[in-house]
């Protein structure tokens, strides 16, 4: 059998809540080991950049691991819906909701969060440089979860046309309303807006 | 009804293999709820509108992704993300109807992770079942929407019974227009679902939107080549153009030659809990000229049969003239 495989099927196993199951299937079971509790809660998270052992409940959403068990409090909880866009955080370089993903989902992936995007020496990104100069937030609830839809785009697509901007920024509300300039920034950010 | 800001516990299971899969969700039956990308689950799970004791993670069975294709058209596994399918280059040169559809699905995070097993198998759109009421479709004894005081400008002009809910998925009436079949696995074994069939409506139904039952996973979604590189119409009306669920939505495909339609598929969506074929003005238009004089000829017939409520008049004539739109474009 193929050994990475077999690995993964060992650590994915199944991730029980606390004592309540101890009779799951023979192959899972024996796969996790120690069958009951909090063992196989404990996974390591790749979390910009760094490796974060964290004790994860079985249906804890990403958003919620972030905040309150790794004090990442960049990631902000609007409507913990998946209909505002305030989390979001790229998994293996992809604009998620950290709301609507669970945490267990993201075991073998890089997570970057907003206090992942600035340099090491502490130098901000080019897209939260351009959103300061542009003003773009306003109240800035919802401005992590724009600058990690706008780095996104950015990786991809170093020269967005506005269209593509709106595109890509169209899964983050801004209550404030100030989307024209979070569009600003992000052309600013792509060098296209002196 | 109060807001919860943390999913319930419950155990979560991660096969990565579907053999393992399908003998969970066998073993767990109404206890387990299979999960792709989670987009519909964890609302109903928040919410407590709906509980389980286990979530099945369908995400790490990397044979239910991407897009093969086959000796007659195309295999989608059924986890593959609607981006995935969006900005595929064989499905936007052959079957660009089902990438316009579910290029419009809610927002781009949403289509990062959601999966089109997901998409199909999703539930309907009503406040009042999605809020958690006992109402009909949640195994009580009325329906809140139906009322005149109900709420129901986005409910079905067709096919009710006693639940009025329309359907929400995008690509489910470009599936149906594609002629797609569903592959569905369980413990016994594989069957295949033309997708037609493979939706329900309340009268058959009215707890499940879909054929689908505890201990079977659809694993994948097949095109047949029957309509690669057809003409193609798609459009989706919502009030908002990002997010928001179709009022309406329209998926056509049309064999023209020399100007005449020799053969068409016209599907509206959200008009009722399946997506809704439209043969009568498939057959009226065989034979007739792809134009806009044609299209005005038939498009009353496209709701005939509508049932109006309180509130969603509007549908009809926006379903009449989405398809005057798509047999004119």
């Amino acid at each position: 059998m193929n050994s990475k495989l077999t690995r993964r099927r060992f650590i994915k196993g199944v991730i029980f809540s606390g004592a309540a199951a101890s009779t799951g299937t023979g192959i899972y079971l024996a796969s996790a080991q120690s069958g009951q509790g909090a063992a196989e809660r404990l996974i390591t998270l790749n979390i910009n950049g760094r490796s974060r052992p964290v004790d994860v409940m079985p249906s804890e959403t990403l958003a919620y691991t972030l905040r309150y068990k790794l004090d990442l409090t960049g990631t902000k909880i609007g409507c913990n819906r998946g209909e505002c866009g305030a989390c979001t955080v790229l998994i293996d370089g992809v604009p998620n909701y950290a709301c609507s993903v669970l945490t267990h989902n993201v075991k073998d992936k890089a997570v970057i969060s907003i206090e992942g995007v600035k340099a090491a020496d502490g130098t901000l990104h080019a897209v939260q440089q351009a959103f300061v100069a542009e003003n773009s937030p306003q109240c800035g609830f919802c401005t992590p979860g724009q600058v990690m839809s706008a780095v996104a785009l950015l990786n991809d697509n170093p020269s967005p046309s506005r269209a593509e901007v709106r595109q890509a920024l169209s899964g983050n509300l801004c209550r404030c309303g100030a989307y024209e300039h979070y569009i600003n920034g992000v052309l600013r950010a792509s060098g296209q807006l002196a | 009804m109060p807001s919860h800001d943390v999913m319930p516990n419950m155990e979560l299971y991660q096969p990565v293999q579907v053999e393992d899969a399908l003998e969970i969700a066998d073993r767990l039956a109404e206890r387990g709820w299979l999960v792709g990308g989670g987009q519909d689950t964890y609302g109903w799970l928040k919410d407590r509108a709906k509980s389980v004791d286990a979530l099945i993670d369908l995400s790490g069975i990397e044979s239910l992704r991407g897009i093969r294709e086959t000796a007659d058209g195309v295999e989608i596994g059924a986890l593959t993300t609607l981006t995935e399918i969006a900005s595929s280059d064989v499905l936007k040169s052959s079957y660009s109807l089902l990438t316009d559809a579910a290029s419009v699905v809610a927002s781009p995070q949403i289509r990062n992770i959601g999966t089109l097993g997901g998409n199909v198998s999703q539930d309907v759109r009503c406040w009042y079942y999605r809020r958690g009421l006992s109402c009909y479709r949640a195994g009580g004894n009325l329906c809140y929407a139906d009322t005149p005081q109900g709420m129901n400008r986005e409910h079905a002009l067709f096919d009710a019974s006693r639940c009025v809910a329309a359907g929400a998925s995008d690509t489910a009436p470009a599936l149906v227009a594609l002629d797609a079949s569903m592959v569905i696995r369980n413990g016994g074994g594989e069957r295949v679902v033309a997708a037609e069939d493979f939706f329900v409506g309340p009268a058959n139904d009215i707890v499940n939107t879909t054929v689908l039952r505890p201990g079977d996973i659809l694993t994948a979604v097949r095109i047949p080549n029957t309509w690669a590189g057809a003409t193609f119409y798609w459009e989706k009306v919502a009030d908002r153009n990002v997010w928001d669920f179709s009022l309406v939505n329209i998926a056509a495909a049309f064999r023209v030659s020399d100007g005449t339609i020799t053969d068409s598929r016209i599907v509206a969506g959200a008009v009722q809990t399946t997506p809704r074929r439209l043969g009568n003005v498939e057959a009226a238009i065989r034979g007739q000229a792809k134009n806009l004089q044609t299209a005005e000829s038939v498009m009353t017939m496209a709701t005939e049969g509508a049932r109006t409520l309180a509130h969603n008049g509007f549908k009809v004539p926006l379903m009449q003239n989405l398809v005057k739109r798509a047999i004119a474009a």
